[in-house]
């Protein structure tokens, strides 16, 4: 049996159980986050930075290579409490396990300004905050997106300014976390999802308010970039009025707050509405006034004197005709009264020439045989005649 | 979706369509049947923003990716 337990037993050489423990450690913690004191901090002349992390109970070996430990912010210290980022990793020849850190994050308020300080010297003077660089809000965004938490107070406050000020607004959400470890990572990538995604006019990088180490995340370069490279324009809204981030100075925009970056970012519906109407007037007056206008044109031409010129004549012409009419009416009456007058002289003459009145002056008239005799030749001896007076006739014959 | 960055037939597009109409009947440049035509084309846009002011509720959408990484738009609960 010991025979058989012997070829049971596996047997491990200790190369072969490191190995395991290695791959089996290296395949479970490729990225932990890991909070605790320095102690024994070292940075070696490689610029590598060696350091034990602990707690109360407990400590870890951690190295920094160089090519991180270059970007430090900050230079870490005994007794500085911090977030590390790192993998565990196994270093067979001691058989000791260590956290191989890419990242420090110090806990410390006065650690965390100190950081503060030196990520925005080092932005502005790469220009990042040139507001040459930045864009322009639009005024009426169709599409808003907002990367921030889920389930934040944030997300509660730009729902109810938006569903208040303008609700027709379509609003993306690309839910991050905005505290604790790889919250940074988390709202950066979003940024730049949402780039990806493109379907919206503005985005908005909120969070509601909290301590310089809740707001951390958006003093982190790795969201500071992001927001910088965003083609779509960024508002950044991070606590409150007074709290001031480095994504607040990257991007486009600030927000004192959460609410004020919806405010700022869509106008009052009724503002709007009133636009609208203002508009809707002015367009009816214009039309108006252009009626109005074309309407006193077709006026004038009717009244100018061109226009007219027909209508004149005709009106001289009539009067014309009147003048004439008239005229000769004065003619005819003329006419008439002459040749009135002369008939009247003539009817004087004639009635002169009446013989009842020669003969009532005495004279007589002789007739013979129905005719007037003016001459004595006319008359034979035994002829006989009729001798007319005014008042009457004798018969008589011719003596001698 | 509806269009993006303020496309054709957007709010944002409609609202400077209808300045722009303003504009011209302002401007009184146009003849009788084009002031027209723009007051009704005015109004006609004019009407289109009123009701998209009025349009109910507030919606937003999760974006999130599928299995294949494409992007994809969830309704959100109102209570949540």
């Amino acid at each position: 049996m010991e025979t058989a337990s012997n070829t049971d037993r596996k047997i491990l050489t200790v190369t072969e159980i490191t190995r395991k423990l290695r791959i089996y450690l290296e395949e479970t913690f490729p990225q932990v986050w890991v909070q605790g004191e320095i102690s024994n901090c070292k940075r070696h002349s490689s610029g590598h930075l060696y350091f034990t992390l602990k707690d109360d109970l407990a400590q870890i070996s951690a190295v920094m290579w160089q090519s991180n430990a270059e970007t430090l912010l900050f230079a870490p210290e005994d007794g500085m409490k911090v977030v590390v980022r790192g993998a565990i990793t196994v270093y067979p020849p001691k058989g000791n396990y260590q956290l191989d850190v890419d990242k420090i994050q110090p806990l410390g308020v006065g650690e965390l300004q100190l950081a503060f300080e030196r990520l925005k010297q080092k932005l502005a003077a790469e220009g990042l905050f040139d507001p040459r660089h930045k864009r322009r809000i639009p005024e009426f965004p169709q599409a808003i997106g907002i990367i921030t938490s889920e389930s934040g107070a944030a997300l509660h406050d730009i729902r109810s300014v938006l569903s208040r000020r303008f609700s027709s607004v379509e609003v993306i959400l690309i839910p991050a976390k905005v505290q604790g470890p790889g919250s940074a990572e988390e709202i950066a990538q979003a940024v730049n999802e949402m780039n990806r995604f493109g379907k919206v006019d503005v985005i908005i990088v909120a969070r509601g308010g909290g301590s310089l180490e809740d707001l951390w995340a958006f003093n982190e370069e790795i969201v500071a970039r992001a927001i910088y490279q965003s083609s779509i324009p960024v508002i950044s809204a991070v606590g409150h009025e007074v709290d001031f981030s480095i994504s607040d100075f990257v991007a486009d925009l600030r927000a004192p707050t959460p609410s004020a970056a919806a405010e700022l970012v869509v106008r009052d519906r009724a503002e709007i509405l009133d636009i609208l109407r203002n508009m809707c007037y002015t367009m009816r007056n214009h039309l108006e006034e252009t009626t109005q206008g074309l309407r006193r044109q077709v006026q004038s031409i009717l009244a100018s004197y061109a226009f007219n010129r027909p209508k004149d004549f005709m009106r001289e012409s009539a009067q014309t005709v009147d003048e004439f009419e008239r005229s000769l009416n004065l003619k005819f009456r003329h006419l008439f009264q002459l040749a009135h007058q002369r008939h009247h002289t003539l009817f004087l003459r004639l009635e002169n020439l009446d013989p009842e009145g020669v003969l009532k002056r005495g004279y007589a008239m002789v007739r013979k045989d129905g005719r007037v005799v003016t001459s004595s030749r006319n008359l034979e001896v035994g002829d006989k005649a009729t001798i007319r007076f005014f008042d009457g006739e004798v018969r008589t014959q011719v003596e001698e | 979706m509806t269009g993006k960055k303020g496309g054709k037939g957007s709010f944002e597009e409609s609202l400077r369509r209808l300045e722009k109409i303003v504009e011209s009947l302002e401007q009184g440049k146009v003849t009788l049947d084009e002031a027209v035509e723009l007051y009704e084309e005015g109004i006609r846009l004019s009407k289109m923003c009123n009701e998209k002011l009025k349009s109910a509720e507030l919606k937003i959408k999760k974006l999130t990716k599928d299995m294949d990484g494409q992007f994809q738009l969830l309704d959100m609960d109102e209570h949540d």
